[in-house]
C-alpha cells in the first residue's frame, strides 16, 4: 500500500462521521520535534543507568530507553502515515511488562540474597584472567 | 585325490571339480572321524580356559589336557592303523571366492585333513610326545596350581590344536592358519612369565623375528596360488606333475620364500636368535615347542612342498648351505655357554641345521628320520634338566651342579640324561646316529646334490656336538657331589611343603621369605623328582632308544619304517617333470642310491661308522679330560686363550654368540628406535604442539585480549555497550558524510 493510499486510509477513518481538519498531513517538523523528545529520554535513561548503581533505578532507566524507542516508532509512524509503528508500541508495552514483572522479582531474590540493592554487590560474578 | 587328478585331467575349474565330486561316490571309507586329532585338543582348550575363569584350585586342567591330548594320540593311532594310501579328508566348507571360471580365477580353501604318510609320521610323535610333556608339566608346573596352571595347559592345547592344523591341513592356507597359530601359542608359553623383564623381551623376540619368516611363507603361498590356480597339495602336485603351469620369474621364486618362512621357524641362519631367548618359557614348553615340535615345522613344510622345490635349480643348494652353516655355528656358540638349557637350545639349532642339510641334499628321509629321532632325544634332554632346575630350585648353570648321580632320587634323571647325551652326540648304534649319518652320508658322497664340504662339516660340528652334550653332562651329573640352589625365580617350590618330607626346610630357602638369605645353602635339600617327571623321563629314554629301531629292521632293499612311511608323500614323489630329482629321490627313499657309494676308498657306510666312532670318541673324551677328570684344565686352556691377542677373540666371540645379537641391534633394532625417537619427537612439537595445540591457543588469546572488559560492574558492560553502539553509529554518520549527504 502506498504512502497516498495510507494517508487516505486516515482520512477516510477520521471523517466517518463527517468532515474534519485536525489530522495535519505528514510534517518534518512535527517529526524533529518527536525524535528530540525520544533522544532526550533515552539520553536520561541512558546517564542514568551508567551512574546510579541502585538496581531499581537501573531498571528504571532502561524502561526510559525502552520509551523513547517506542516514542521513535510513534513519530516515524505517523511521519509516514503507517500504523506499523504504533501496532510495535502496543509490542514493546507488552514485552516491557513483562521483563518488568522478572526484573522486579529478580531484583528482589537478590535483594534478599546480599540485603542490598546496589549492583556493586554482584561484581564477583566476573571472570578472572587465569 | 582320485577324483582331483581326474577333475585336473579332464582340464575342469575347482568349483566344476567340487560339484562333480558331489556326483562321484567317494570309494574311500568315511574317515572324517580324524578330525578329532584336532576337534579334542580345541576342547581341551576352551576347557583349560572355562576353568581358569572358575579359578580351579586343582589339577583338572593337566587332566582334561592329558586325556585331550591322549585322545588325540589314540586317533592318531587308529588312523595309522586305518591308512592304505593318500587321502583327503573333507571336513567343511571354508574360503570359496571366485570371480571367474578360468584357471587362477578362484580362491578354494577348505577345512580338510591330508592324510599320507608325512602327515601320519609327524603327528604320531607330535601328539604322543606332546601327551608325554603334558604328564611331565603336571607335576612340574603344580607350584602354579589354583594360579596360571590352566591358562598353562590352554595354551598347550592351543598348541597342539595349531600344530595339527598346520601339519594335517589339506591347504596351504590351513598350514599358514596352523603356522601363524603355534606362533601365538609360543609367543604365550614363552611371555609364560609374564612378570619377568626377561621372559616378556624372549617373547616379543620370538613373535617378531618369526613374523619376518612369515611373510616370506605368506609370499611364497601367494605365488603358489597364482602359479599352480590351486592352494590344496593334491592340486598343485597334481598341475605340477602334468606340467600345466607358467615357470615365469614368479614361480622360481616360490622356494626361496618358503625357505625364508621355514627358516624363521625352525631358528636358521639368520633367523636363528630368538630360539635360545625362549628357553625363559617354562621347560616343558622348551621340550614340546623349541625341541622336539615346533620347530620341525620348517622342515615339515620344506618336506611336505618338496616338489616345490625343484622350481628353482639354486633352491635345495641354499637349503643345504643354510643348514650346514647353522649347524657348524649354533655347535660353536653351544661349546661355550654356562646355562644348561642354553646349550640343549643350541644343539637344537645346530641339529635342525643338520635337517635342512639332510632336504638340502636331496634326503628328505634323512632329514624325517632326523626329526623322529631328535624330537625324542631333545625332549627327553629338556625335561631332564627342566627335573634338575626343578629340583634345585630353579639353577641352571653347569657350574653350580655336579655329580647328581650320586644325590639319592636324582639318579633316574642322570641315566636317561645319558642316553639323551649319547643320541645327540650321535654315539654309533644310538638312533641320532643312525638319522644324522644317513643325512651325512648323501651330503659326502650323492654324485647329483650332495656337497662334501658341508658333508665334512656336519662332522667336524658332530665331534663338537659330543663335546659340548658330554660337557654338560659330565658337569652337571658326574663328578663330586656339590651344588648351589637357584634363586628360584619361578616359585617352582611354593607347593612342595605339604607333599615332601622336609617341607619346611624346602620353603625356608626362598630368598623372598627366609629371614636369613645366608642360610640358604645350608638349608637346601635338592628335591627329587615324584613318579609323573622319572616316569616321562624312563619313557622319552626307551623312545630314544627304540627310535633306533627302524635302521636295525632295514627291509632287504634297504626300505626302513621311516622311508615307507614318507614314500607316498608329496616328499619324496611328486617331482616327474624333473626325471633325475625323480631317480634321486625315490632312490634315497629305497636306499638304493646310497648302497653303491663310496667314500675314503671303501664302502660309504663302514667308513661313516669309523670317522663317528673316531669323532665320539675324540668329543667325548676332551670333554671327559676337561670336565670330569681335571677341570682346572678347562679354566687353564680359556685363560690361555684369553691371553694371547692371536686368540682371545675366540672364546669372547663364543661366549657372545658370535655377537649375532648385537649385529641385529646395530642393524634394525637402533636405526628403528632411532626412526621411532624422530618420528614422536615430530609427533610432540610439530602435530600436538603446532597444529592440535596451536588451534587451542588462538580462542585462549583472544580471550586474554578481550577479558579486562568483564570487570563485574554492570555500568562497565553498559559502557562498552553504548559505546560499541556510538561507534557503530559514528561509522554510520561517517559513510553518509561520505556519500555527500541528505
Amino acid at each position: 500500500m502506498t504512502s497516498a493510499g495510507v494517508h487516505q486510509l486516515f482520512v477516510n477513518i477520521a471523517t466517518v462521521g463527517g468532515p474534519s481538519t485536525w489530522i495535519a498531513p505528514p510534517d518534518p517538523k512535527t517529526l524533529a520535534i518527536t525524535l528530540l523528545v525520544s533522544v532526550l529520554l533515552f539520553a536520561i535513561g541512558l546517564v542514568g543507568f551508567l551512574t546510579r548503581r541502585n538496581m531499581i533505578m537501573m531498571f528504571l532507566c532502561t524502561e526510559l530507553m525502552l520509551q523513547a524507542a517506542a516514542l521513535a516508532f510513534v513519530g516515524f509512524g505517523r511521519m509516514h502515515m503507517d500504523v506499523s509503528g504504533q501496532v510495535f508500541v502496543i509490542f514493546i508495552l507488552t514485552v516491557a511488562a513483562a521483563e518488568a514483572a522478572l526484573a522486579l522479582g529478580l531484583v528482589v531474590l537478590l535483594y534478599r540474597k546480599r540485603e542490598t540493592l546496589s549492583s556493586e554487590a554482584w561484581s564477583e560474578l566476573r571472570e578472572d584472567v587465569k | 585325490m582320485t577324483i582331483a587328478s581326474a577333475m585336473h585331467a579332464s582340464g575342469l575349474t575347482p568349483a566344476q571339480l567340487e560339484m562333480l565330486a558331489k556326483t562321484i561316490p567317494d570309494p574311500a571309507p568315511d574317515l572324517s572321524w580324524a578330525g578329532w586329532i584336532l576337534g579334542l585338543p580345541a576342547i581341551a582348550a576352551v576347557l583349560c580356559l572355562l576353568l581358569g575363569f572358575l579359578r580351579i584350585r586343582n589339577k583338572l586342567p593337566a587332566i582334561v589336557t592329558i586325556v585331550a591330548l591322549g585322545g588325540a594320540f589314540v586317533t592318531t593311532l587308529l588312523l595309522y592303523q586305518s591308512y592304505e594310501g593318500p587321502v583327503t579328508i573333507h571336513l567343511f566348507e571354508w574360503i570359496r571366492l571366485s570371480w571367474g571360471t578360468g584357471p587362477g580365477q578362484s580362491l578354494i580353501a577348505d577345512i580338510g585333513l591330508h592324510v599320507d604318510g608325512l602327515t601320519l609320521f609327524w603327528m604320531l610323535f607330535v601328539t604322543g610326545l606332546g601327551t608325554l610333556i603334558a604328564i611331565f608339566a603336571s607335576e612340574y608346573m603344580e607350584s602354579d596350581v589354583g594360579g596360571d596352571y590352566a591358562r598353562f595347559f590352554g595354551a598347550v592345547s592351543i598348541f597342539l590344536l595349531a600344530m595339527g592344523c598346520l601339519v594335517m591341513g589339506s591347504n596351504l592356507f590351513l598350514l599358514y592358519l596352523g603356522w601363524e597359530g603355534v606362533g601365538v601359542a609360543s609367543y604365550l608359553l614363552i611371555g609364560y612369565y609374564y612378570g619377568k623383564p626377561t621372559a616378556v623381551a624372549a617373547a616379543k623376540k620370538a613373535f617378531i623375528m618369526n613374523r619376518v619368516g612369515d611373510l616370506g611363507l605368506l609370499i611364497g603361498i601367494y605365488l603358489t596360488w597364482r602359479t599352480f590356480g590351486a592352494l590344496d597339495y593334491a592340486t598343485i602336485f597334481e598341475t605340477m606333475k602334468d606340467g600345466q603351469y607358467v615357470l615365469d620369474s614368479g614361480a622360481m621364486l616360490i622356494p626361496f620364500f618358503l625357505m625364508l618362512g621355514a627358516f624363521g621357524k625352525s631358528a636358521q641362519i639368520p633367523l636363528f636368535t630368538w630360539l635360545p631367548d625362549a628357553m625363559e618359557g617354562p621347560t616343558p614348553v622348551s621340550a614340546l615347542i623349541h625341541a622336539a615340535t615346533m620347530v620341525t615345522a620348517g622342515v615339515y613344510l620344506i618336506a611336505r612342498c618338496y616338489p616345490l622345490f625343484f622350481l628353482h635349480p639354486d633352491a635345495l643348494n641354499t637349503v643345504a648351505w643354510i643348514g650346514g652353516t647353522t649347524a657348524f655355528v649354533a655347535a660353536t656358540i653351544g661349546m661355550l655357554q654356562y646355562d644348561m638349557k642354553r646349550v640343549f637350545a643350541y644343539s637344537t639349532v645346530s641339529q635342525l641345521g643338520f635337517m635342512f642339510l639332510g632336504l638340502g641334499v636331496g634326503t628328505t628321509y634323512g632329514a624325517a628320520y632326523h626329526v623322529f629321532t631328535h624330537a625324542f632325544f631333545k625332549a627327553l634332554l629338556f625335561l631332564a634338566s627342566g627335573a634338575v632346575m626343578h629340583g634345585f630350585a630353579g639353577q641352571l648353570d653347569i657350574r653350580k651342579i655336579s655329580g647328581i648321580r650320586h644325590i639319592p632320587g636324582f639318579k633316574v634323571i642322570a641315566w636317561t640324561m645319558l642316553v639323551g647325551c649319547l643320541c645327540l652326540a650321535a654315539v654309533p648304534f644310538s638312533s641320532g646316529f643312525f638319522s644324522k649319518d644317513e643325512i651325512l652320508l648323501v651330503a659326502l658322497t650323492d654324485h647329483e646334490y650332495g656337497v662334501p664340504f658341508l658333508g665334512w662339516l656336519g662332522l667336524f660340528t658332530a665331534a663338537l656336538t659330543a663335546y659340548y652334550t658330554f660337557r654338560v653332562w659330565f658337569r652337571v651329573c658326574a663328578g663330586p657331589v656339590a651344588y648351589v640352589p637357584g634363586d628360584d625365580d619361578h616359585g617352582h617350590d611354593h607347593a612342595h611343603a605339604d607333599d615332601d618330607g622336609h617341607g619346611g626346610l624346602a620353603s625356608a630357602s626362598h630368598g623372598a621369605v627366609d629371614p636369613q638369605p645366608t642360610a640358604h645353602a645350608g638349608h637346601f635339600h635338592p628335591h627329587p623328582p615324584r613318579l609323573a617327571i622319572n616316569g616321562v623321563l624312563l619313557i622319552l629314554a626307551l623312545g630314544a632308544i627304540l627310535a633306533a629301531l627302524p635302521s636295525y629292521l632295514k627291509a632287504a632293499d634297504g626300505s626302513t619304517w621311516v622311508s615307507s612311511m614318507i614314500a607316498d608323500s608329496s616328499a619324496v614323489n611328486g617331482v616327474p617333470s624333473i626325471p633325475a630329482a625323480v631317480g634321486h629321490a625315490t632312490g634315497q627313499a629305497t636306499g638304493q642310491a646310497a648302497a653303491h657309494h663310496e667314500l675314503l676308498g671303501m664302502d660309504a657306510h663302514t667308513a661313516l661308522l669309523l670317522i663317528s666312532f673316531a669323532i665320539a670318541i675324540v668329543g667325548i673324551g676332551s670333554s671327559a679330560y676337561f670336565h670330569l677328570l681335571n677341570r682346572k684344565a678347562a679354566d687353564v686352556l680359556k685363560q690361555r686363550l684369553l691371553a694371547s691377542p692371536l686368540t682371545s677373540w675366540l672364546p669372547k666371540a663364543l661366549e657372545n654368540k658370535w655377537y649375532v645379537d648385537e649385529l641385529y641391534d646395530g642393524i634394525f633394532r637402533y636405526p628403528v628406535r632411532g626412526l621411532a625417537w624422530l618420528l614422536a619427537r615430530v609427533d610432540a612439537l610439530v602435530l600436538d604442539g603446532g597444529i592440535v595445540n596451536g588451534v587451542a591457543r588462538m580462542p585462549i588469546a583472544m580471550g586474554r585480549l578481550f577479558q579486562p572488559l568483564y570487570n563485574g560492574l554492570l555500568q562497565g558492560y553498559a559502557v562498552t555497550m553504548a559505546g560499541g553502539l556510538g561507534l557503530i553509529l559514528a561509522w554510520i554518520v561517517w559513510v553518509w558524510m561520505k556519500r555527500g549527504g541528505a
